[in-house]
C-alpha cells in the first residue's frame, strides 16, 4: 500500500511539475511577445517608452521565476545571475571595436571586456562546480 | 542585419530566462546552466558581427585575458570561500558599467545615442544612473568583499552623522547628473563616478559581518540594475530583460534573508548590528548558571544510541572546514541504523544557500537535507540534535524573550530534541552578542572546541 501512496503522489507531482512549467513557459513568452510588440512600434514612439515596458515585463518575469527556484540552489543562483548581468560586455564589444571616433572609449571597452569576461567564464565554471556537487541518495 | 541581431538577442534573453527556471530543481539545474552559456554565446558572436565592429583582435584578446582568469579562479578557490567570490565578482561587474557607460559617454556614436559633448539628455540620464549604481556595486562589492574574507574587520564601522553624510552624497549625485545633462561636460561624469564610488563604501562599512547575506545578496541586485542602466543608454533589450532577471533575484534573494532573520530590510541597509563573528570567548559571565560540558566520548555514545539525528550545521561549521568530517559522522550512524537529516536555516552561513553548498561539496546527498520548514516539526522526535557552528538560529530566546533583539526571527526548534549537543568553541554568545538559554539547559551537552576536530573526536571514539 505505502508503495501505491507513493506512485500516486509521485505522479502528482510531476503533474504539479509539468503545469509549473506549461505556466512559466507561458509568463516567458508573454515577456518575449510584449518585447516584441514593443520592438514593432519602435520607430514611432522614443526607446525609453520601450524600455521601460520591457523592463518591467522582464521583472515579473524574473519574480516569477527565482521564486520557483529551490533554496538549496541559491548560491548557485547567484554565480548563474552574476556571470549573466556580465551580458554588458556587449556593449564593450562595440566599443573596442569600432575602428571610429575616440581611442579612450576603446580602452575602456577593452577594460570592460577583460572584467566582464572573468566574471562570465568565472560565473559559469563556478555555478557548474556547485551543481556537479549536488547529488542524489545513492 | 539589425532584425536579425535584434531577434538573436530576444533569443539569448529566452534563453537566460530558461537558465534561471532550470534551477528549480537539481536535476534541471544543469541543463539550466547549459542555456545560460548558449546564451552568452549568442550574445557576444552576434555582437561581434554588429555593423560598428570592424576590427576583432582587441576583442578576442581581452576575451581571453578575462576568461583565463576567471577560469583559473572558478576552479581552484576553496567552496568555503565562496561568499568573498561572489562579492569579488559583483565588484567587476559593477566597474565593467562604469567603464561601457564612459565609452558611451567618449565615443556615443557608435551606439547612435549623439555626439561627443552633445548627448541626448534621456542617454545622459540613462548613462548617469548605470555608472552611478556600477560605481556603487564596484566599491560597495569591495569593502563586502573584505569584511567576508576578514581583510576588514567584520565590526560595524558607524560615526555620528553617517547617515546624514550618505544622503547629502545621495542628493549631490542627483545635483550633479542633472549638471551633466545641462552641461554635458566629462568634469560632471567623473565626479559622479568618484562621488558614486564613496558612497559604495560609506554604504557597506556601518553594516556587520554576519548581516553580509542579506549585502551580498542586495549587490547582486544592484549589478543587475547596473546592467539594466547601460541597457537602456545602448538601447539594448537583452541588457535591459537580463539586468532585470538579476536585479529582481537579488532582491527576492535579500527579501528571504531579511525574513529569516525577522528584520526589515531598511534595519539591515542602516547597518550598526551586531558585532564581530569571533565570539568575545571565555572572560564574559554567566552568573550563577551552569552549563553541562561534555567530552566527545559522551557525544559518541548518546548518538550511537539514538535512532534519529539531526544536524544543524552553520557559519562554524565552515569556518572549520568541517563539513566532511560531519559527513563521515553521519556514514557511520547511517551504518548502525540511525535516521540522519540535516536542517537548513535560511540564513545560516554568509551567503544564501551556502550550507547547501557545503554539504554538497561533501557528498551530503540533496535529499537528506532539509529547509527550515519542512523539517522544524521533526525535532520533537528527534533523539539528538547535533548544532555545529551555529548559534543564533537556534536560540529560543527568538520566540519567548520579546526584550531580546533577535526576537521574533525564525528558528529551528533544536530545544524539542531529546539531548540537544552543541559543538562550539567557547560559552560566548553569537555574532548578535545575545547569550543563547540553550546552552544551559539540563538537556543540553555543550561540546566545546573546534568543529571540525570535535566531530573527528566523537568518530574516533565510536570507532
Amino acid at each position: 500500500m505505502p508503495q501505491d501512496e507513493r506512485t500516486l503522489t509521485q505522479s502528482w507531482e510531476n503533474l504539479a511539475k509539468t503545469l509549473q512549467e506549461a505556466a512559466d513557459s507561458a509568463s516567458g513568452f508573454a515577456a518575449d511577445a510584449g518585447t516584441i510588440i514593443t520592438e514593432s512600434g519602435a520607430h514611432s514612439e522614443p526607446f525609453i517608452i520601450t524600455g521601460i515596458t520591457i523592463f518591467i515585463l522582464a521583472c515579473f518575469v524574473g519574480y516569477h521565476v527565482v521564486w520557483r527556484v529551490t533554496p538549496a540552489l541559491h548560491s548557485p543562483l547567484m554565480g548563474l545571475t552574476n556571470a549573466i548581468s556580465s551580458v554588458i560586455i556587449i556593449g564593450a564589444v562595440i566599443a573596442t571595436g569600432a575602428v571610429s571616433g575616440s581611442g579612450f572609449s576603446s580602452f575602456l571597452g577593452f577594460i570592460a571586456i577583460v572584467l566582464a569576461s572573468i566574471n562570465i567564464f568565472g560565473g559559469f565554471v563556478i555555478t557548474k562546480r556547485m551543481l556537479h556537487m549536488f547529488q542524489k541518495k545513492g | 542585419m539589425a532584425t536579425l541581431s535584434s531577434l538573436a538577442y530576444i533569443v539569448s534573453s529566452v534563453l537566460f530566462i530558461l537558465a534561471l527556471r532550470g534551477l528549480s530543481h537539481p536535476e534541471t539545474a544543469r541543463q539550466g546552466l547549459h542555456f545560460g552559456m548558449i546564451g552568452m554565446g549568442l550574445a557576444i558572436v552576434t555582437t561581434l558581427f554588429a555593423p560598428q565592429v570592424d576590427g576583432w583582435v582587441w576583442i578576442i584578446i581581452a576575451i581571453a585575458i578575462g576568461g583565463t582568469i576567471g577560469t583559473h579562479i572558478a576552479k581552484t578557490i576553496e567552496m568555503t570561500s565562496l561568499p568573498e567570490l561572489m562579492a569579488a565578482f559583483h565588484s567587476l561587474v559593477g566597474l565593467a558599467a562604469v567603464c561601457v557607460a564612459g565609452a558611451a559617454f567618449y565615443n556615443p556614436e557608435i551606439f547612435n545615442i549623439g555626439a561627443p559633448g552633445d548627448i541626448k539628455t534621456a542617454s545622459l540620464i540613462e548613462m548617469s544612473l548605470g555608472l552611478a549604481i556600477g560605481a556603487i556595486t564596484f566599491t560597495g562589492s569591495i569593502i563586502a568583499w573584505g569584511k567576508l574574507c576578514g581583510k576588514i574587520s567584520g565590526k560595524p564601522i558607524t560615526f555620528v552623522g553617517q547617515h546624514k553624510l550618505n544622503a547629502m552624497l545621495g542628493g549631490a549625485l542627483l545635483l550633479m547628473i542633472i549638471l551633466l545633462c545641462w552641461t554635458g561636460s566629462a568634469f560632471w561624469f567623473w565626479l559622479i563616478a568618484l562621488v558614486a564610488f564613496a558612497l559604495g563604501v560609506l554604504m557597506i562599512i556601518p553594516i556587520g559581518g554576519a548581516d553580509m547575506p542579506v549585502i551580498v545578496s542586495m549587490l547582486n541586485s544592484y549589478s543587475g540594475w547596473a546592467a539594466a542602466g547601460i541597457g537602456f543608454t545602448l538601447h539594448n533589450n537583452l541588457l535591459i530583460i537580463t539586468g532585470a532577471l538579476v536585479g529582481a533575484s537579488g532582491a527576492i534573494l535579500s527579501y528571504i534573508m531579511c525574513k529569516g532573520m525577522n528584520r526589515s530590510f531598511l534595519n539591515v541597509v542602516l547597518g550598526g548590528f551586531g558585532g564581530d563573528d569571533q565570539a568575545s570567548g571565555a572572560a564574559e559571565d554567566f552568573g550563577d548558571r551552569n552549563a553541562n560540558l561534555g567530552a566527545a566520548e559522551d557525544a559518541a555514545y548518546i548518538m550511537k544510541n539514538a535512532s534519529k539525528v539531526i544536524i544543524v550545521p552553520g557559519y562554524g561549521m565552515a569556518v572549520a572546514q568541517a563539513q566532511h568530517a560531519v559527513r563521515e559522522l553521519a556514514d557511520i550512524l547511517s551504518k548502525e541504523g540511525v535516521d540522519v537529516t540535516y536542517a537548513i536555516h535560511p540564513v545560516a552561513g554568509r551567503m544564501p544557500g551556502h550550507m547547501n553548498v557545503l554539504l554538497a561539496e561533501a557528498n551530503v546527498p540533496y535529499d537528506e537535507v532539509f529547509e527550515m520548514e519542512d523539517i522544524n516539526r521533526d525535532f520533537a522526535q528527534a533523539d539528538v540534535a547535533y548544532v555545529i557552528g551555529a548559534n543564533d538560529i537556534t536560540n529560543p530566546a527568538a520566540k519567548n524573550d520579546a526584550s531580546s533583539p533577535i526576537y521574533g526571527m525564525p528558528i529551528l526548534d533544536v530545544e524539542n530534541a531529546k539531548t540537544v549537543l552543541f559543538v562550539k568553541r567557547s560559552l560566548g554568545s553569537g555574532y548578535a552578542g545575545i547569550d543563547n538559554p540553550l546552552f544551559f539547559e539540563d538537556s543540553t551537552m555543550m561540546l566545546l572546541g573546534d568543529a571540525k576536530k570535535m566531530t573527528e573526536n566523537i568518530i574516533k571514539a565510536m570507532e
